[in-house]
Protein backbone atom coordinates (compact mmCIF):
# COMPACT_ATOMS: atom_id res chain seq x y z
CA UNK A 1 0.00 0.00 0.00
CA UNK A 2 2.40 2.57 0.65
CA UNK A 3 4.19 1.90 -2.52
CA UNK A 4 1.34 2.85 -4.35
CA UNK A 5 0.02 5.74 -2.28
CA UNK A 6 3.78 7.15 -2.73
CA UNK A 7 3.62 6.99 -6.08
CA UNK A 8 0.82 10.65 -6.43
CA UNK A 9 3.34 12.12 -4.05
CA UNK A 10 6.15 11.47 -5.98
CA UNK A 11 4.66 12.63 -9.17
CA UNK A 12 3.97 15.87 -6.83
CA UNK A 13 6.95 16.41 -6.13
CA UNK A 14 8.32 15.99 -9.38
CA UNK A 15 6.17 18.62 -10.55
CA UNK A 16 6.99 20.82 -7.92
CA UNK A 17 10.34 20.64 -8.54
CA UNK A 18 9.99 21.66 -12.04
CA UNK A 19 8.11 24.29 -11.70
CA UNK A 20 10.21 25.49 -8.70
CA UNK A 21 13.69 24.28 -9.59
CA UNK A 22 13.80 27.18 -12.33
CA UNK A 23 15.93 24.73 -14.85
CA UNK A 24 18.03 23.89 -11.85
CA UNK A 25 19.68 20.20 -12.20
CA UNK A 26 17.70 17.28 -11.59
CA UNK A 27 19.84 14.38 -11.79
CA UNK A 28 18.72 10.80 -10.56
CA UNK A 29 21.27 8.92 -8.21
CA UNK A 30 21.95 6.78 -10.97
CA UNK A 31 23.26 10.08 -13.13
CA UNK A 32 24.54 11.60 -9.89
CA UNK A 33 27.16 8.61 -10.02
CA UNK A 34 27.91 8.04 -13.29
CA UNK A 35 28.69 12.02 -13.24
CA UNK A 36 30.87 11.62 -10.51
CA UNK A 37 32.59 8.50 -12.00
CA UNK A 38 34.18 10.90 -14.86
CA UNK A 39 35.76 13.78 -12.73
CA UNK A 40 39.12 14.36 -12.73
CA UNK A 41 39.43 14.20 -8.91
CA UNK A 42 38.93 10.53 -9.36
CA UNK A 43 41.55 10.02 -11.08
CA UNK A 44 44.22 7.67 -9.45
CA UNK A 45 47.83 9.02 -8.78
CA UNK A 46 50.19 7.66 -11.78
CA UNK A 47 51.28 4.28 -10.80
CA UNK A 48 55.05 4.13 -11.47
CA UNK A 49 56.46 2.57 -14.38
CA UNK A 50 58.28 -0.85 -13.39
CA UNK A 51 59.22 -1.40 -17.13
CA UNK A 52 61.66 1.51 -17.42
CA UNK A 53 63.74 2.61 -13.90
CA UNK A 54 64.29 6.08 -15.23
CA UNK A 55 60.67 7.04 -15.40
CA UNK A 56 60.88 8.82 -12.93
CA UNK A 57 64.26 10.10 -12.58
CA UNK A 58 64.32 14.00 -12.96
CA UNK A 59 67.68 14.06 -14.89
CA UNK A 60 65.61 11.34 -17.33
CA UNK A 61 62.73 13.58 -17.75
CA UNK A 62 65.20 16.71 -18.66
CA UNK A 63 67.19 14.42 -21.42
CA UNK A 64 64.17 13.29 -22.52
CA UNK A 65 62.61 17.07 -23.16
CA UNK A 66 65.50 18.15 -24.79
CA UNK A 67 65.27 15.02 -26.98
CA UNK A 68 61.39 16.02 -27.64
CA UNK A 69 62.39 19.21 -28.94
CA UNK A 70 65.24 18.73 -30.78
CA UNK A 71 65.05 18.22 -34.51
CA UNK A 72 68.67 16.89 -34.33
CA UNK A 73 66.63 13.65 -33.64
CA UNK A 74 65.54 13.08 -37.52
CA UNK A 75 67.15 12.25 -40.63
CA UNK A 76 67.52 15.42 -42.03
CA UNK A 77 67.28 17.78 -38.94
CA UNK A 78 63.91 19.42 -39.51
CA UNK A 79 61.39 17.07 -37.70
CA UNK A 80 61.42 16.34 -33.48
CA UNK A 81 58.75 14.65 -31.89
CA UNK A 82 57.70 18.45 -31.27
CA UNK A 83 56.59 19.08 -34.90
CA UNK A 84 53.86 17.30 -34.30
CA UNK A 85 53.05 16.98 -30.76
CA UNK A 86 53.17 21.16 -30.54
CA UNK A 87 53.54 22.45 -26.62
CA UNK A 88 50.90 24.74 -27.06
CA UNK A 89 48.39 22.61 -28.76
CA UNK A 90 47.72 19.67 -26.62
CA UNK A 91 50.51 18.80 -28.20
CA UNK A 92 49.05 17.84 -31.45
CA UNK A 93 49.27 19.15 -35.12
CA UNK A 94 45.76 20.10 -35.77
CA UNK A 95 46.06 18.11 -39.30
CA UNK A 96 43.82 15.16 -40.37
CA UNK A 97 46.84 13.31 -40.64
CA UNK A 98 50.35 13.94 -39.40
CA UNK A 99 53.16 15.04 -41.68
CA UNK A 100 57.26 14.62 -40.68
CA UNK A 101 59.20 13.80 -43.39
CA UNK A 102 56.58 12.56 -45.43
CA UNK A 103 52.97 12.71 -44.80
CA UNK A 104 51.56 9.85 -42.52
CA UNK A 105 48.41 8.18 -42.36
CA UNK A 106 47.42 8.65 -38.86
CA UNK A 107 45.92 12.01 -37.10
CA UNK A 108 48.52 13.17 -34.40
CA UNK A 109 47.16 12.27 -30.46
CA UNK A 110 47.67 14.97 -27.91
CA UNK A 111 49.64 14.23 -24.77
CA UNK A 112 47.71 14.92 -21.82
CA UNK A 113 47.77 11.71 -19.26
CA UNK A 114 49.99 9.70 -22.07
CA UNK A 115 51.47 7.95 -19.36
CA UNK A 116 48.16 6.05 -18.22
CA UNK A 117 47.71 4.10 -21.22
CA UNK A 118 48.35 0.90 -21.52
CA UNK A 119 48.58 0.90 -25.38
CA UNK A 120 49.99 3.22 -27.60
CA UNK A 121 49.32 4.90 -31.15
CA UNK A 122 45.36 4.79 -32.48
CA UNK A 123 46.30 0.78 -32.69
CA UNK A 124 48.08 0.08 -29.79
CA UNK A 125 50.65 -1.45 -32.20
CA UNK A 126 53.17 -0.56 -29.07
CA UNK A 127 52.95 -1.55 -25.19
CA UNK A 128 54.52 1.25 -23.37
CA UNK A 129 55.73 5.05 -23.63
CA UNK A 130 59.05 4.16 -24.32
CA UNK A 131 58.93 1.87 -27.14
CA UNK A 132 56.09 4.52 -28.71
CA UNK A 133 58.62 6.67 -28.62
CA UNK A 134 60.85 5.06 -30.07
CA UNK A 135 58.46 4.16 -33.24
CA UNK A 136 58.31 7.34 -35.05
CA UNK A 137 62.29 7.78 -34.65
CA UNK A 138 62.53 5.39 -37.30
CA UNK A 139 59.93 5.93 -39.18
CA UNK A 140 60.71 6.69 -42.89
CA UNK A 141 57.67 8.88 -43.00
CA UNK A 142 57.98 10.85 -39.55
CA UNK A 143 61.76 11.53 -37.98
CA UNK A 144 63.12 8.55 -40.78
CA UNK A 145 66.03 7.98 -38.04
CA UNK A 146 67.92 5.36 -37.84
CA UNK A 147 69.02 3.92 -34.86
CA UNK A 148 73.09 3.87 -34.80
CA UNK A 149 72.82 7.01 -36.25
CA UNK A 150 70.91 8.27 -33.33
CA UNK A 151 72.95 6.47 -30.89
CA UNK A 152 76.36 8.55 -32.48
CA UNK A 153 73.94 11.68 -32.34
CA UNK A 154 73.79 11.15 -28.63
CA UNK A 155 77.07 10.28 -27.57
CA UNK A 156 78.11 13.48 -29.91
CA UNK A 157 75.52 15.96 -28.35
CA UNK A 158 74.66 14.64 -25.28
CA UNK A 159 77.30 11.79 -24.04
CA UNK A 160 78.12 13.35 -20.40
CA UNK A 161 74.20 13.39 -19.63
CA UNK A 162 73.19 10.14 -20.88
CA UNK A 163 76.16 8.82 -19.18
CA UNK A 164 74.96 10.11 -15.86
CA UNK A 165 71.65 8.99 -16.10
CA UNK A 166 72.46 5.29 -18.22
CA UNK A 167 76.15 4.88 -17.31
CA UNK A 168 78.68 4.31 -19.84
CA UNK A 169 78.17 4.37 -23.80
CA UNK A 170 79.31 1.42 -25.54
CA UNK A 171 82.02 1.54 -27.65
CA UNK A 172 80.77 2.98 -31.32
CA UNK A 173 83.89 3.45 -32.96
CA UNK A 174 83.09 0.06 -35.28
CA UNK A 175 79.61 0.72 -35.39
CA UNK A 176 78.52 2.19 -38.71
CA UNK A 177 76.93 5.63 -39.28
CA UNK A 178 73.53 4.48 -40.24
CA UNK A 179 72.45 0.85 -39.89
CA UNK A 180 69.00 -0.49 -38.62
CA UNK A 181 66.91 -3.29 -38.81
CA UNK A 182 64.32 -1.22 -39.83
CA UNK A 183 65.77 1.25 -42.63
CA UNK A 184 66.69 1.23 -46.24
CA UNK A 185 68.18 -1.58 -48.18
CA UNK A 186 71.41 -0.07 -47.13
CA UNK A 187 71.00 0.46 -43.48
CA UNK A 188 69.33 -3.17 -43.30
CA UNK A 189 72.53 -4.31 -44.62
CA UNK A 190 74.58 -2.46 -42.43
CA UNK A 191 72.79 -3.75 -39.52
CA UNK A 192 73.10 -7.87 -40.16
CA UNK A 193 76.90 -7.11 -40.99
CA UNK A 194 76.96 -5.89 -37.36
CA UNK A 195 78.04 -8.54 -34.08
CA UNK A 196 74.68 -9.53 -32.16
CA UNK A 197 76.49 -8.03 -29.16
CA UNK A 198 77.45 -4.31 -30.91
CA UNK A 199 73.61 -4.69 -32.22
CA UNK A 200 72.54 -5.24 -28.61
CA UNK A 201 74.21 -2.34 -27.28
CA UNK A 202 73.33 -0.04 -29.75
CA UNK A 203 69.60 -1.19 -28.95
CA UNK A 204 70.21 -0.83 -25.38
CA UNK A 205 71.25 2.83 -26.21
CA UNK A 206 67.93 3.04 -28.59
CA UNK A 207 65.73 2.00 -25.63
CA UNK A 208 67.32 4.64 -23.30
CA UNK A 209 66.31 7.25 -25.47
CA UNK A 210 62.69 5.96 -24.98
CA UNK A 211 62.82 5.88 -21.90
CA UNK A 212 64.18 9.33 -21.04
CA UNK A 213 61.39 10.64 -23.63
CA UNK A 214 58.66 8.63 -21.75
CA UNK A 215 60.05 9.81 -18.30
CA UNK A 216 59.65 13.58 -19.92
CA UNK A 217 56.28 12.62 -21.26
CA UNK A 218 54.75 11.21 -18.21
CA UNK A 219 54.96 15.01 -16.89
CA UNK A 220 52.18 16.02 -19.44
CA UNK A 221 49.12 15.94 -16.97
CA UNK A 222 45.37 16.34 -17.63
CA UNK A 223 43.79 19.45 -16.65
CA UNK A 224 40.89 20.36 -14.67
CA UNK A 225 37.78 21.58 -16.75
CA UNK A 226 34.38 23.26 -16.30
CA UNK A 227 33.19 20.01 -16.17
CA UNK A 228 35.26 18.53 -13.20
CA UNK A 229 34.22 21.94 -11.31
CA UNK A 230 30.71 20.88 -12.50
CA UNK A 231 31.17 17.42 -10.94
CA UNK A 232 32.43 18.01 -7.91
CA UNK A 233 29.48 20.65 -6.97
CA UNK A 234 27.37 18.78 -7.76
CA UNK A 235 28.63 15.40 -5.36
CA UNK A 236 28.93 17.97 -2.42
CA UNK A 237 25.54 19.36 -3.09
CA UNK A 238 27.21 22.86 -3.57
CA UNK A 239 25.09 25.10 -6.27
CA UNK A 240 27.59 25.21 -9.52
CA UNK A 241 28.29 29.13 -9.43
CA UNK A 242 30.11 31.04 -12.24
CA UNK A 243 31.87 28.98 -14.87
CA UNK A 244 30.72 25.53 -12.75
CA UNK A 245 27.40 26.55 -13.83
CA UNK A 246 26.05 24.60 -16.86
CA UNK A 247 23.00 26.08 -18.93
CA UNK A 248 20.07 24.28 -20.11
CA UNK A 249 21.88 22.78 -23.10
CA UNK A 250 25.00 21.26 -21.47
CA UNK A 251 22.41 19.93 -18.94
CA UNK A 252 21.12 17.78 -21.36
CA UNK A 253 24.05 17.28 -23.40
CA UNK A 254 25.83 15.47 -20.40
CA UNK A 255 22.53 13.53 -19.62
CA UNK A 256 22.45 12.11 -23.08
CA UNK A 257 26.40 11.46 -23.08
CA UNK A 258 26.02 8.95 -19.79
CA UNK A 259 21.94 8.19 -21.11
CA UNK A 260 20.34 7.56 -24.05
CA UNK A 261 23.39 8.51 -26.61
CA UNK A 262 25.55 5.54 -24.83
CA UNK A 263 28.64 7.58 -24.87
CA UNK A 264 29.89 6.53 -21.31
CA UNK A 265 29.66 2.89 -22.71
CA UNK A 266 33.31 3.40 -23.89
CA UNK A 267 34.14 7.02 -23.34
CA UNK A 268 34.11 6.30 -19.44
CA UNK A 269 36.05 7.26 -16.65
CA UNK A 270 37.88 10.38 -15.67
CA UNK A 271 40.08 10.26 -18.68
CA UNK A 272 37.06 9.52 -20.74
CA UNK A 273 38.15 5.97 -22.42
CA UNK A 274 37.74 2.68 -21.61
CA UNK A 275 41.37 2.16 -23.56
CA UNK A 276 39.95 -0.08 -25.32
CA UNK A 277 39.74 -0.92 -29.25
CA UNK A 278 36.26 -0.41 -30.94
CA UNK A 279 35.07 -0.35 -34.48
CA UNK A 280 32.72 2.10 -34.91
CA UNK A 281 31.93 2.35 -38.52
CA UNK A 282 34.52 5.64 -39.36
CA UNK A 283 35.20 5.39 -43.05
CA UNK A 284 38.27 5.09 -44.48
CA UNK A 285 40.25 7.78 -46.46
CA UNK A 286 40.56 7.64 -49.62
CA UNK A 287 44.02 7.96 -51.36
CA UNK A 288 45.57 6.50 -48.09
CA UNK A 289 47.15 2.99 -47.75
CA UNK A 290 44.81 0.60 -46.94
CA UNK A 291 44.10 0.38 -42.61
CA UNK A 292 42.68 -2.19 -40.61
CA UNK A 293 43.82 -0.67 -37.13
CA UNK A 294 44.10 -3.29 -34.07
CA UNK A 295 43.62 -6.25 -36.05
CA UNK A 296 46.91 -5.88 -37.86
CA UNK A 297 48.88 -3.94 -34.37
CA UNK A 298 48.75 -7.05 -32.44
CA UNK A 299 51.09 -9.00 -34.35
CA UNK A 300 53.51 -5.78 -34.65
CA UNK A 301 53.47 -5.15 -30.71
CA UNK A 302 54.40 -8.72 -30.67
CA UNK A 303 57.04 -8.52 -32.78
CA UNK A 304 58.45 -5.34 -31.49
CA UNK A 305 61.82 -6.08 -29.82
CA UNK A 306 61.09 -3.02 -27.27
CA UNK A 307 57.92 -4.52 -26.00
CA UNK A 308 57.58 -5.75 -22.35
CA UNK A 309 58.49 -9.24 -22.89
CA UNK A 310 61.71 -8.52 -24.47
CA UNK A 311 65.37 -7.82 -22.96
CA UNK A 312 65.00 -4.19 -22.93
CA UNK A 313 62.56 -4.05 -20.07
CA UNK A 314 63.86 -3.22 -16.66
CA UNK A 315 61.99 -5.15 -13.43
CA UNK A 316 59.94 -8.10 -13.91
CA UNK A 317 57.27 -9.90 -16.26
CA UNK A 318 54.50 -8.89 -13.94
CA UNK A 319 54.32 -6.05 -15.81
CA UNK A 320 53.44 -7.43 -18.79
CA UNK A 321 49.76 -8.75 -18.20
CA UNK A 322 48.42 -6.28 -21.02
CA UNK A 323 50.62 -7.72 -23.73
CA UNK A 324 50.35 -11.50 -22.29
CA UNK A 325 47.04 -11.28 -22.07
CA UNK A 326 45.98 -9.27 -24.91
CA UNK A 327 43.38 -10.52 -27.93
CA UNK A 328 45.15 -11.78 -30.93
CA UNK A 329 42.43 -12.79 -33.31
CA UNK A 330 38.20 -12.52 -33.74
CA UNK A 331 36.25 -9.69 -35.79
CA UNK A 332 36.19 -7.41 -32.98
CA UNK A 333 39.97 -6.38 -33.61
CA UNK A 334 38.83 -5.84 -37.50
CA UNK A 335 39.22 -1.91 -37.94
CA UNK A 336 39.10 -1.36 -34.22
CA UNK A 337 40.69 2.01 -33.20
CA UNK A 338 41.63 3.06 -29.41
CA UNK A 339 38.90 5.26 -27.56
CA UNK A 340 40.57 8.54 -27.74
CA UNK A 341 40.09 10.72 -24.30
CA UNK A 342 37.40 13.50 -25.14
CA UNK A 343 38.86 15.68 -22.17
CA UNK A 344 40.24 18.87 -24.46
CA UNK A 345 39.23 17.50 -27.66
CA UNK A 346 36.38 20.40 -28.92
CA UNK A 347 39.70 22.77 -29.24
CA UNK A 348 41.42 20.28 -31.53
CA UNK A 349 39.80 19.29 -34.62
CA UNK A 350 39.99 17.17 -36.45
CA UNK A 351 38.31 14.17 -35.12
CA UNK A 352 38.98 10.33 -35.69
CA UNK A 353 42.24 8.30 -36.59
CA UNK A 354 42.83 10.00 -39.63
CA UNK A 355 41.06 13.20 -38.97
CA UNK A 356 37.58 12.12 -41.08
CA UNK A 357 35.38 14.55 -39.27
CA UNK A 358 36.38 18.26 -39.67
CA UNK A 359 33.89 19.30 -36.32
CA UNK A 360 32.34 17.24 -33.60
CA UNK A 361 28.91 18.10 -35.12
CA UNK A 362 30.22 15.93 -37.92
CA UNK A 363 31.52 13.28 -35.02
CA UNK A 364 28.30 13.16 -33.25
CA UNK A 365 26.16 12.86 -36.72
CA UNK A 366 28.27 10.13 -37.23
CA UNK A 367 27.30 8.13 -33.71
CA UNK A 368 23.54 9.14 -34.59
CA UNK A 369 23.83 7.44 -37.82
CA UNK A 370 25.85 4.73 -37.22
CA UNK A 371 26.76 3.72 -40.61
CA UNK A 372 28.19 0.12 -41.37
CA UNK A 373 31.67 -0.16 -41.39
CA UNK A 374 33.61 -1.09 -44.84
CA UNK A 375 35.15 -4.10 -43.14
CA UNK A 376 34.47 -5.71 -39.94
CA UNK A 377 31.30 -4.82 -37.65
CA UNK A 378 30.45 -1.51 -36.05
CA UNK A 379 29.66 -2.05 -32.35
CA UNK A 380 27.56 1.48 -32.89
CA UNK A 381 24.10 1.22 -33.47
CA UNK A 382 21.65 4.39 -34.66
CA UNK A 383 20.70 6.86 -32.33
CA UNK A 384 17.99 9.28 -34.53
CA UNK A 385 19.07 12.14 -32.32
CA UNK A 386 17.65 15.10 -33.29
CA UNK A 387 18.86 18.36 -34.10
CA UNK A 388 18.86 19.85 -30.94
CA UNK A 389 20.01 16.76 -28.62
CA UNK A 390 23.57 16.44 -30.99
CA UNK A 391 23.88 20.50 -30.46
CA UNK A 392 23.44 19.81 -26.75
CA UNK A 393 25.86 16.88 -26.70
CA UNK A 394 28.30 18.83 -28.91
CA UNK A 395 27.65 21.57 -26.13
CA UNK A 396 28.48 19.21 -23.62
CA UNK A 397 31.42 18.13 -25.06
CA UNK A 398 32.93 21.93 -25.08
CA UNK A 399 32.60 21.93 -21.23
CA UNK A 400 35.62 19.67 -21.57
CA UNK A 401 37.93 22.07 -23.17
CA UNK A 402 37.02 25.31 -21.01
CA UNK B 1 -27.64 -5.61 13.93
CA UNK B 2 -28.38 -4.93 9.65
CA UNK B 3 -25.82 -1.85 10.00
CA UNK B 4 -23.04 -4.38 11.79
CA UNK B 5 -23.26 -6.92 8.73
CA UNK B 6 -22.95 -3.95 6.25
CA UNK B 7 -19.95 -3.09 8.45
CA UNK B 8 -18.42 -6.59 8.22
CA UNK B 9 -19.11 -6.93 4.77
CA UNK B 10 -17.40 -3.78 3.83
CA UNK B 11 -14.53 -4.96 6.03
CA UNK B 12 -14.29 -7.91 4.16
CA UNK B 13 -14.59 -5.76 0.71
CA UNK B 14 -11.57 -3.52 1.30
CA UNK B 15 -9.86 -7.01 2.89
CA UNK B 16 -10.62 -8.24 -0.59
CA UNK B 17 -9.22 -5.04 -2.66
CA UNK B 18 -5.65 -4.78 -0.50
CA UNK B 19 -5.30 -8.36 -0.99
CA UNK B 20 -5.71 -7.83 -4.87
CA UNK B 21 -3.14 -4.76 -4.70
CA UNK B 22 -0.65 -6.45 -2.52
CA UNK B 23 -1.11 -9.65 -5.02
CA UNK B 24 -0.62 -7.19 -7.80
CA UNK B 25 2.51 -5.54 -6.40
CA UNK B 26 3.62 -9.03 -5.84
CA UNK B 27 3.53 -10.25 -8.74
CA UNK B 28 4.70 -7.03 -10.66
CA UNK B 29 8.29 -7.14 -8.44
CA UNK B 30 10.04 -10.15 -9.62
CA UNK B 31 10.39 -7.48 -13.04
CA UNK B 32 11.80 -5.31 -11.76
CA UNK B 33 14.54 -7.87 -9.89
CA UNK B 34 14.75 -10.17 -12.95
CA UNK B 35 18.50 -10.19 -14.87
CA UNK B 36 20.91 -12.68 -15.13
CA UNK B 37 21.31 -14.97 -12.20
CA UNK B 38 24.59 -13.28 -10.50
CA UNK B 39 24.99 -16.26 -7.77
CA UNK B 40 29.09 -16.78 -7.92
CA UNK B 41 28.73 -20.45 -6.94
CA UNK B 42 26.76 -23.18 -9.20
CA UNK B 43 26.61 -26.69 -10.73
CA UNK B 44 28.38 -27.13 -14.44
CA UNK B 45 25.91 -27.07 -17.09
CA UNK B 46 25.71 -30.99 -16.52
CA UNK B 47 26.20 -30.78 -13.37
CA UNK B 48 29.93 -32.47 -13.40
CA UNK B 49 31.45 -30.22 -10.97
CA UNK B 50 30.56 -26.90 -8.93
CA UNK B 51 32.46 -24.25 -9.82
CA UNK B 52 32.57 -20.57 -7.60
CA UNK B 53 34.15 -17.96 -9.22
CA UNK B 54 35.12 -15.11 -7.08
CA UNK B 55 37.40 -11.80 -7.88
CA UNK B 56 40.71 -12.74 -6.01
CA UNK B 57 41.27 -9.62 -4.04
CA UNK B 58 37.39 -9.44 -3.33
CA UNK B 59 36.64 -6.22 -5.44
CA UNK B 60 35.85 -5.87 -8.67
CA UNK B 61 37.31 -3.08 -10.66
CA UNK B 62 36.26 -1.57 -13.95
CA UNK B 63 38.75 -0.97 -16.49
CA UNK B 64 41.61 -3.02 -14.70
CA UNK B 65 43.41 -6.32 -15.05
CA UNK B 66 42.66 -8.36 -12.17
CA UNK B 67 42.64 -12.01 -11.43
CA UNK B 68 39.70 -14.06 -10.61
CA UNK B 69 39.63 -17.47 -8.98
CA UNK B 70 37.91 -20.67 -10.38
CA UNK B 71 37.44 -23.41 -7.86
CA UNK B 72 36.30 -26.53 -8.59
CA UNK B 73 34.83 -29.24 -6.91
CA UNK B 74 33.19 -33.05 -8.07
CA UNK B 75 29.21 -33.03 -7.37
CA UNK B 76 30.45 -35.02 -4.02
CA UNK B 77 32.70 -32.07 -2.95
CA UNK B 78 36.19 -33.15 -3.31
CA UNK B 79 39.00 -30.61 -5.29
CA UNK B 80 38.91 -31.09 -9.19
CA UNK B 81 42.88 -31.76 -10.44
CA UNK B 82 44.41 -30.99 -13.11
CA UNK B 83 41.61 -29.83 -15.06
CA UNK B 84 42.10 -27.95 -18.64
CA UNK B 85 40.28 -24.46 -18.73
CA UNK B 86 39.17 -22.62 -21.65
CA UNK B 87 37.99 -18.65 -20.83
CA UNK B 88 35.64 -16.93 -23.47
CA UNK B 89 32.71 -14.04 -23.13
CA UNK B 90 31.35 -10.95 -23.34
CA UNK B 91 28.51 -8.55 -22.95
CA UNK B 92 25.48 -10.06 -24.91
CA UNK B 93 23.68 -6.52 -24.51
CA UNK B 94 26.29 -5.08 -26.85
CA UNK B 95 27.18 -7.71 -28.98
CA UNK B 96 31.17 -8.07 -28.58
CA UNK B 97 33.78 -10.45 -26.86
CA UNK B 98 36.24 -9.64 -23.71
CA UNK B 99 38.85 -7.16 -24.12
CA UNK B 100 41.17 -9.47 -23.37
CA UNK B 101 41.76 -13.17 -23.24
CA UNK B 102 41.59 -14.35 -19.34
CA UNK B 103 43.88 -17.41 -19.03
CA UNK B 104 43.93 -20.67 -16.04
CA UNK B 105 47.50 -19.14 -15.13
CA UNK B 106 48.03 -21.41 -11.50
CA UNK B 107 46.59 -23.93 -9.83
CA UNK B 108 46.62 -23.22 -6.18
CA UNK B 109 45.66 -26.53 -4.85
CA UNK B 110 42.51 -27.51 -3.45
CA UNK B 111 40.57 -26.97 -6.83
CA UNK B 112 41.74 -23.51 -6.79
CA UNK B 113 42.53 -22.09 -10.51
CA UNK B 114 44.00 -18.59 -11.20
CA UNK B 115 42.09 -16.78 -13.65
CA UNK B 116 44.19 -14.24 -15.01
CA UNK B 117 43.82 -10.80 -17.79
CA UNK B 118 40.66 -10.45 -16.79
CA UNK B 119 39.50 -6.61 -17.63
CA UNK B 120 35.71 -5.03 -17.63
CA UNK B 121 36.29 -2.04 -19.14
CA UNK B 122 32.52 -0.67 -19.30
CA UNK B 123 29.34 -1.18 -16.90
CA UNK B 124 26.74 -3.08 -17.90
CA UNK B 125 26.16 -7.20 -18.67
CA UNK B 126 29.54 -9.83 -18.49
CA UNK B 127 29.72 -13.05 -19.26
CA UNK B 128 32.28 -15.35 -18.94
CA UNK B 129 32.02 -18.97 -20.03
CA UNK B 130 34.76 -21.82 -18.70
CA UNK B 131 35.04 -25.00 -20.44
CA UNK B 132 36.24 -27.51 -18.41
CA UNK B 133 37.61 -30.91 -18.84
CA UNK B 134 39.04 -32.61 -16.22
CA UNK B 135 39.36 -36.75 -14.97
CA UNK B 136 35.51 -36.69 -14.62
CA UNK B 137 34.62 -35.33 -18.14
CA UNK B 138 34.33 -31.97 -19.79
CA UNK B 139 31.39 -29.87 -18.97
CA UNK B 140 31.06 -26.01 -19.01
CA UNK B 141 29.71 -23.15 -16.91
CA UNK B 142 28.81 -19.19 -17.46
CA UNK B 143 29.07 -16.69 -14.69
CA UNK B 144 27.24 -13.58 -14.96
CA UNK B 145 28.92 -10.32 -13.62
CA UNK B 146 27.10 -6.69 -13.88
CA UNK B 147 28.82 -3.47 -13.44
CU1 LIG C 1 30.14 -3.40 -23.94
Amino acid sequence: MRRLTSVPCLLALAALALLGGCGEPQFSDAEKKAIASLALNTLPSLKPDTTNQYADAPAAAALGSTLFFDVGMSRDGTVSCSTCHKIDRQFQDDLPQAVGVGHTNRRTMPLAGVARNPWFFWDGRRDSLWAQALTPLENPLEQAGNRAAFAHYIKKRFGERYERIFGSLPDLSTVPANASPLGTDAEKTAWSAMPAAQQDDVNRVYANIGKAIAAFERSIDLQQTRFDRFAIDLGTGAKPEGDAAFSPEEILGLKLFIGKANCVTCHNGPRFTDNGFHNTGVPPVEGLPPDRGRVDAVAQVDADPFNCLGKFRDGDESACRELRFMVKDGPQIMRAYKTPSLRGAATRPPYMHAGQFATLEEVVAHYSKAPPSVEGVSEVHPLDLSERERAALVAFLKTLSD
Amino acid sequence: MASIWRYILAGLGLAALLVGIMAAVYLTLPHSASGPDLSRSKKTANGLFVASFEPERGVVRQGELQSWMLTLKTAAGAPVEGAAITVSGGMPQHDHGLPTSPQATDYLGDGRYRIDGIKFTMSGWWQLHFGISAAAGSDSVVFNVVL
